[in-house]
């Protein structure tokens, strides 16, 4: 129990750190390869909470896939790959008060509603089996929507990104 | 483990994508702070899968997943397009919508 | 379940009153057969609205026999069960929505006049609108428009309830803007609109307040959820709601109804709603629209009344409410020139008599007022657009394009002759019946204030409506009745199609018009027989057929709503108010209606009321002809005489100056303030307090400046082009057309609304 607790609190500082670095750095190379980071931390929060298919889904789509377009994206727009000091709006500071704001109504409200409510530790663990009787199952019509949300997705992007 | 820990850092973690989002000015930059707010998103149905014992949570965060890759795909394509045309990504001078 | 049930009959149905739910679905399904196939059709859809609404009438009527047979099956004070059925609509948690169908004596006379007065609208939309460029379209949101009020009358819960009063407000603005191409017209669909949406706030909140409320009751004595009307009838009369909670919610129920069915002070989108064609406004303001929301409070009314404890106090927000709408509304018509408005402002001062008799307790009474008043206000209204279209060229002016017209339109004088004695409640035609009733019942239960402003009611609508009579009528025609033309087309020549016959000389209608006019004032003249207080209890059909019944009920198990109902009988003592049910508060079994006393019908009190009404269309009268055929001197121009009268005439020629108030003062008072936020997030928040500053100040200065100098003391009044603009102006710095902006405004009003539950449930 103990070490888990010591992994999550290392982790959980890494990726806050790495999550504000995302939002505040000067530099979109940077922000990019922060972000990285975080979505590693995230899966690695996946695996503490015995979800190793969806984490080895995150590393997949995100660190794999999403993490690419991104970096193209940086690229091809020709964004400066060094520092850029106009990466911030006039008014960033309003950002400030509205997540403090936001975070503090979350807390209260989580903190009010799961107190010091601890994780169930019997063993019982989601195989990745059950998760696939699930999408194939009861959740089959939602698969199929998003099959085509896929599809018009690819075929948006690319007419959108097209020269003509 | 406390529940509470997860939700916590979920929380956390969807803040600071909101402050992104108000305060970045580059578009790929706004892109990036949704994905933070998403995969704070995806966390709680993770944590909440294994408090509640079920895979309902598990089923959806891949289907959340699915769906932000999707928007990616469409959000560069689209910051691409708005670059082309306009040599800029700054959301401040696409102003169109100004009344 | 009951030993008692031997004393009870099996109570009768049919296969009408089972199916009464095809009533609002037939026009439903039609509306979509209009909207995709209306115009290769032969009459471009309109045989499909007008077939519609014939089935639903005739669906409506066979419902009816069936209820009557119903009641006669009845035993003396049995309580005659609503015929209910539900279905699921779906499950989420543990809440379950249900829609279904509720019959009972209120339902099925609503839903008898309604599926009529539609049918008779339709009929003469034939004619009336005949080669108008959305013909189909008219039809299509005419049929959906009494589709939603025929839904609603038959709703057995509130989300049923709650659709159809969005579907009728969604289609009054469809016909109200049905010219649209004029601004005029639009400006005052808009209108409408918003106002009805601000009273429609007030509905929400209380339904779901109801909901909230009552639902742990409703399904642990009845089995039904918080969303079924007769849960909430027997829940709100069960001694159990907190009085504060449930005065809450009457009053945000109540809001809505102001604003549906245009009581002051919401009452100011009634008039301008004339804009549309006239068959719309005849059914919006006789029997569909604004009578939704005295069916609302009829239909609810042991909330409101267990909420304002009616017949506990001396008067409550209802009657207040409605008194001051009969009055003012009545002194508004007569500055109005153009008919319709004049007719408008009537219905809107009929509807305060009905709000004032829920109010005041006498529940038969007002539900018999919308019964008569549909009829013969329809019939005035058909009557106007027969004399616009036949006549007067498309005007709707009296001073200007009217006068002389009753030999040249026998039948159309006759029907308005008809109809206005009705109104005015005068002996035999039906108006005396209902609104008599309403003064008496109000006056018997202790609320003589109000009754008094009734009887000033009933006199200043005998005077208007002689002053209308008179100007369009009698005396010498004028303008376009006098066969002129003028050039120049006012607001409803915006279509085309009327050029045809637009040269012709005044004559009377065709038979499609016609025809319904004669059948409406038949009724105007004769319906009020059917609850004939006068002639003793034989007469009194409507309270029999209608009223529910006060009894406690035993319902016999939870899951079986409908399926009645073994009772025992409480004898109420006379007069004896401390439970709204006429005895103690139930301790088994519940009761879905109040006990109501009914006023004792004297000649002496009706011979007052008959004298006043006469007397004001003596006056009237005596008064017109001296202003509008002799021009004496003494009467002509004496408002801009006298300072006192010439104020007078103006605050109405302004209409309290409440639009005044609301565009002005209310909206820039709203957007005062989000303007000068929005300049404040423009102008670098901690870069310059000074700049901020000297900027709000000199906003604030230029609106004193406008507003207050420019305004008040140089008196000129609101000119709404430019305060639509001034409004436009100030919100313009909000608009900015910044992405990450909105994203700010859209996450900070997300973080305050979470903030706000999470203070409300710690």
């Amino acid at each position: 129990m103990i070490a888990q607790n010591i992994g999550f609190a290392i982790i959980a500082a890494v990726m806050i750190i790495a999550a504000v670095r995302v939002v505040t750095t000067s530099n979109v190379v940077h922000a990019a390869l922060w972000l990285v980071v975080v979505l590693s931390g995230v899966a690695a929060q996946y695996i503490l909470l015995a979800a190793e298919f969806v984490a080895v889904t995150q590393v997949l789509v995100y660190i794999g896939a999403v993490m690419v377009l991104f970096l193209f994206g940086t690229m091809l727009t020709r964004s400066r790959i060094g520092r850029d000091s106009g990466l911030n709006n006039t008014y960033w500071k309003l950002g400030i008060p509205v997540a403090l704001v936001l975070f503090a109504a979350m807390a209260v409200a989580l903190v009010n509603s799961f107190g010091d409510e601890r994780m169930p530790t019997d063993d019982n663990i989601v195989s990745t089996q059950q998760v696939s009787d699930q999408i194939f199952g009861p959740y089959l019509l939602p698969f199929w929507a998003l099959s085509f949300v896929l599809l018009a997705a690819v075929i948006g992007a690319i007419v959108l990104a097209r020269k003509d | 483990m406390l529940v509470n820990q997860f939700l916590l850092l979920a929380a956390v973690l969807f803040c600071i994508g909101v402050y992104g989002v108000i305060a970045r000015k580059n578009a790929v930059l706004v892109l990036m702070s949704i994905e933070l707010i998403l995969n704070a998103v995806n966390l709680n149905f993770i944590a909440f899968a294994l408090r509640n014992g079920s895979t309902d949570g598990h089923t959806f965060a891949l289907y959340v997943i699915a769906i932000a890759a999707a928007e990616v795909g469409v959000g560069l394509g689209l910051v691409l397009l708005v670059y082309r045309n306009r040599k800029t990504i700054s959301l401040d001078d696409l102003s169109e919508m100004k009344g | 379940m009951i030993a008692a049930s031997e004393a009870l009959n099996q109570l009768s149905s049919g296969w009408f009153l089972d199916h009464a739910y095809l009533i609002p679905i037939v026009p439903a399904v039609c509306f979509f057969i209009i909207i995709l196939f209306g115009k290769r059709l032969p009459m471009k859809g309109s045989e499909v609205g007008v077939l519609s609404m014939v089935a639903s009438l005739v669906l409506a009527g066979g419902t009816a026999m069936q209820w009557i047979d119903r009641v006669n099956s009845a035993s003396e004070g049995q309580f005659i069960s609503p015929v209910v059925h539900t279905w699921n609509w779906w499950q989420i948690g543990g809440m379950k929505f249900t829609i279904g169908q509720s019959i009972d004596g209120l339902a099925v006379i609503v839903l008898v006049v309604v599926a009529f007065i539609s049918t008779l609208v339709q009929i003469y939309s034939l004619e009336y609108l005949r080669g108008d460029r959305r013909y189909t379209h008219f039809f299509a949101a005419l049929t959906l428009f009494s589709a939603g009020m025929l839904a609603m009358v038959i709703a057995e819960d509130t989300i049923l309830l709650l659709l159809g009063w969005e579907i009728m407000g969604l289609c009054s603005f469809m016909l109200i803007g049905h010219w649209w191409e004029d601004g005029a017209n639009s400006r005052a669909a808009l209108k409408a609109f918003f106002t009805v949406r601000t009273g429609d706030m007030g509905l929400l909140v209380g339904i779901s307040m109801l909901y909230f409320a009552s639902n742990d009751w409703t399904t642990e004595n009845l089995g039904v959820s918080g969303f079924s009307i007769r849960g909430i009838s027997a829940w709100a009369l069960s001694g159990e709601p907190n009085s504060t909670v449930i005065l809450v919610v009457s009053i945000a129920l109540f809001i809505a109804a102001i604003g549906k069915s245009g009581q002051f002070p919401l009452h100011t989108w009634l008039p301008d709603a004339m804009a549309g064609p006239t068959p719309v406004s005849s059914l919006l303001h006789s029997s569909t629209m604004v009578v939704a929301g005295v069916f609302l409070v009829s239909r609810l009314y042991p909330v409101f009344f267990t909420g304002f404890d009616i017949l506990g106090t001396g008067g409550n927000f209802i009657t207040i409410i409605g008194g001051i709408t009969i009055v003012i509304a009545a002194a508004l018509a007569f500055v109005q020139n153009d008919i319709k408005k004049v007719l408008a402002y009537s219905t809107v001062s009929q509807l305060g008599y009905m709000m004032l008799g829920l109010g005041a307790g006498a529940w038969l009474p007002a539900v018999f007022h919308i019964f008569t008043h549909a009829f013969f206000k329809a019939c005035l209204f058909l009557g106007a657009g027969s004399i616009s279209h036949s006549a007067s060229h498309h005007s709707f002016d009296m001073k200007k394009d009217m006068g002389g017209l009753r030999k040249v339109m026998p039948i159309t004088f006759t029907t308005w002759i008809i109809s206005t004695l009705a109104l005015c409640g005068v002996f035999p035609f039906s108006g005396f019946f209902s609104k008599d009733e309403i003064i008496d019942n109000v006056g018997n239960n202790g609320y003589n204030t109000f009754m008094i402003i009734g009887l000033i009611g009933a006199f200043m609508t005998a005077a208007y409506m002689t002053r209308a009579t008179y100007l369009t009528f009698f005396g010498t025609a004028r303008g376009a009745s006098a066969g002129e033309h003028h050039d120049e087309h006012d607001a409803h020549d915006a279509h085309d199609s009327h050029d045809s016959h637009a040269a012709a000389s005044p004559h009377e209608s065709g038979l499609l018009i016609t025809v319904p006019l004669m059948i409406l004032a038949v009724l105007a003249l004769s319906s009020g027989f059917l609850n004939a207080t006068p002639f003793g209890e034989k007469w009194e059909l409507i309270k029999k057929w209608v009223e529910p019944s006060s009894a406690v009920v035993m319902e016999t198990a939870p899951g079986g709503p409908g399926h009645s109902a073994a009772l025992s009988l409480p004898k109420a003592e006379e007069g004896h108010h401390e439970s709204p049910c006429g005895s103690e508060t139930p301790e088994e079994g519940v009761c879905y209606a109040p006990q109501l006393q009914h006023a004792k019908f004297k000649w002496s009190k009706a011979a007052i009321s008959l004298g006043i009404v006469f007397f004001g269309m003596l006056s009237s009268w005596f008064v017109c002809v001296a202003l509008y055929t002799k021009k004496d001197k003494r009467l002509v121009g004496l408002t801009q005489r006298n300072g006192a009268l010439r104020a007078g005439y103006k605050l109405l020629d302004n209409k309290y100056y409440l639009d005044t108030l609301y565009e002005n003062v209310i909206v820039k008072a709203i957007a005062g303030p989000i303007a000068a936020g929005a300049y404040w997030f423009n102008n670098n928040i901690l870069d310059g307090i000074l700049h901020l500053v000297a900027r709000v100040s000199r906003t604030v200065s230029g609106w004193v400046y406008r507003n207050i100098d420019q305004r008040v003391v140089d008196g000129t009044v609101n000119n709404s082009g430019r305060a639509t603009r001034g409004v436009g102006g100030i919100l313009q710095p909000v608009q900015s057309g910044k992405v990450s902006q909105y994203g700010a405004l859209l996450f900070s009003a997300a973080a305050v609304a979470a903030l706000v539950l999470v203070i409300i449930n710690s």
